[in-house]
């Protein structure tokens, strides 16, 4: 067996947790039960992945698949990657086509790269990368994963830099697809990307109400009587307002959102300084673990008026988390335009 | 909308009411809870409002308020505008002993947005005094609630011989004499 990949499986195994070994390895299913059970568990864990390597070295070609089945351990970040315009497509999509085609289109390019495809069932395909130079072979530690819905026009992507045009071009060729940009959104969990862009999540609707209507049981809580909420009003209107504009059920899952400002500066005519001469180029970047929950309950908290900007609010709706803020032309206001 | 004003009602036989008027309703519910928990020989009724003006459907059933906090959080800027925006609805007899700041959040000083300057200029403006608590400790929740009853029972007029009017003297610093 390649040493490479040997080197590969040794730090894969010494990666996972000692409790998650055993499990680890079972979910990878290309060593036999009775293999399995003659690893020794009260080792180091040198020895053991040790062990692990020794028993891979009767198979072959391995490493690949084990990756892509527990991709849930790698922490990732994922681009989302839009392809727009739909030229001759075919019919009915052919895996065997695509794979045939993108392994071609890639390795026209360049000759030292390891592509692997996995189908899970929700129509997905995932695609393992690793990339090498002209001269070096592959590096399996910092491969790129693809994922490609094959009835969708989208691709998510894991961060890389300078690969995307090269990935970019096989997966146009492979897809039959007539072009393909990337869209500004990123997060690192591939399921909210998902919802985002599928519209899976919970959307909300334009409604109308003249008066807020006692929709839902609110079991009344242990109030003490002797505490008096003056503007419950106010407060059942903040609510219907924050359910109308974010809807009901859990957000997608985003970290982060990113504005980068090029309006003008208003400031003092006496200031002399930046008025309206170039614009105050200015980067605003909220981050959060879960980012749209944040928001969501910020006007319930109290840290702001209700309704919140639509600049925060329409993230889901327009799919992006990285916004261009220019000068609207006339009327001095900030608007989102994007490239 | 209408203005609160201090002398307007006739006070109740032995009860007092405290108005709490603030943005972040979950410490309020907290420090109402610890008052309450408090043990006092009089009735006692805690309003809790997000800003004055109050609205004015209820005004025939409130009580004459006795005592009015304002609490600011020192992380919150939103909040401090939400206070000195409440400042300009309320009747100026308020200003004799019967109001008070009630600061919180200053115990984790790398996440303030609000100076403590601003604070203690908006004390001085305003000749009242500026108390500083942290809610999330039993401990500082209780002796707080217990400063407050205290200050609510002086305002109430339930404590022969002292007034609303000595508060002033919680203001003055030593250094100042």
């Amino acid at each position: 067996m390649d040493e490479t990949v040997a080197e590969y499986i040794r730090r894969t195994v010494l990666k996972i947790p000692r409790h998650e070994i055993m499990e680890m390895l079972t979910t990878w299913d290309f060593l036999s039960k009775t293999q399995l059970q003659t690893i020794n568990m009260h080792q180091i864990k040198e020895s053991i992945s040790q062990e692990v390597v020794e028993l891979c070295e009767v198979i072959t070609s391995i490493v690949n698949d084990q990756t892509m089945s527990n991709s849930h351990n790698f922490v990732f970040t994922i681009s989302g990657i839009f392809s727009c315009i739909t030229g001759e497509e075919t019919d009915s999509f052919n895996l065997a086509d695509f794979k045939y085609n993108f392994k071609r289109s890639l390795r026209s390019a360049l000759k030292n790269v390891t592509i692997n495809f996995r189908e899970y069932e929700d129509n997905a395909t995932w695609i393992r990368i690793a990339w090498g130079t002209q001269y070096t072979k592959p590096n399996q530690y910092k491969a790129t994963y693809v994922v490609y819905h094959s009835q969708t026009p989208y691709v998510f992507i894991s961060s890389l830099r300078n690969r995307i045009p090269l990935l970019c071009q096989a997966l146009v060729h492979a897809s039959n697809y007539h072009d393909i940009h990337e869209m500004e959104l990123r997060s690192r969990c591939l399921d909210s990307l998902k919802d985002i862009v599928f519209k899976r999540y919970c959307q909300t609707f334009q409604t109308y109400h003249p008066r807020p209507l006692q929709e839902r049981n609110v079991a009344p809580e242990k109030v003490d009587p002797r505490i008096i909420q003056v503007n419950k009003r106010e407060k059942e209107r903040i609510q219907s307002v924050n359910q109308e504009v974010f809807g009901e059920g859990l957000q997608p899952k985003i970290e982060f959102a990113q504005y980068k400002l090029e309006t003008m500066f208003k400031g003092e005519p006496e200031m002399d300084i930046l008025t309206e001469k170039e614009p105050f180029r200015c980067v605003v970047k909220f981050s959060s673990p879960h980012l749209l929950e944040a928001l969501k309950s910020l006007a319930p908290a109290g840290m702001a008026d209700a309704p919140i900007s639509p600049l925060l609010t329409c993230i889901p709706q327009k799919a992006r988390n990285y916004f261009k803020i220019k000068e609207r032309k006339g009327i001095l206001s900030a608007s989102c335009l994007g490239p | 909308m209408s203005l609160v004003k201090p002398f307007d009602k006739l006070p109740t036989l032995n009860s007092a009411a405290i108005l709490l008027v603030g943005t972040d309703e979950s410490q309020q519910q907290q420090l109402a809870e610890a008052i309450l928990k408090e043990k006092k020989i009089f009735k006692i009724n805690i309003h809790v409002a997000t800003s004055l003006p109050l609205p004015a459907e209820r005004d025939h059933i409130r009580p004459r308020i006795d005592l009015i906090v304002f609490m600011i959080n020192m992380q919150s800027k939103h909040s401090l505008r939400n206070v000195e925006a409440s400042l300009s609805h309320m009747d100026a007899n308020f200003f004799l002993g019967k109001v008070c700041f009630l600061i919180t959040g200053v115990g984790r000083m790398n996440h303030c947005s609000v100076e403590m300057n601003a604070v203690r200029k908006l004390g001085n403006l305003y000749c009242s005094p500026v108390l500083f608590c942290e809610l999330e400790s039993e401990g500082i929740r209780v002796a707080t609630a217990q400063r407050l009853l205290r200050m609510l029972q002086i305002c109430a007029g339930h404590v022969p011989g002292v007034s609303a009017l000595f508060f002033s003297s919680l203001m003055k610093s030593s250094i100042d004499e």
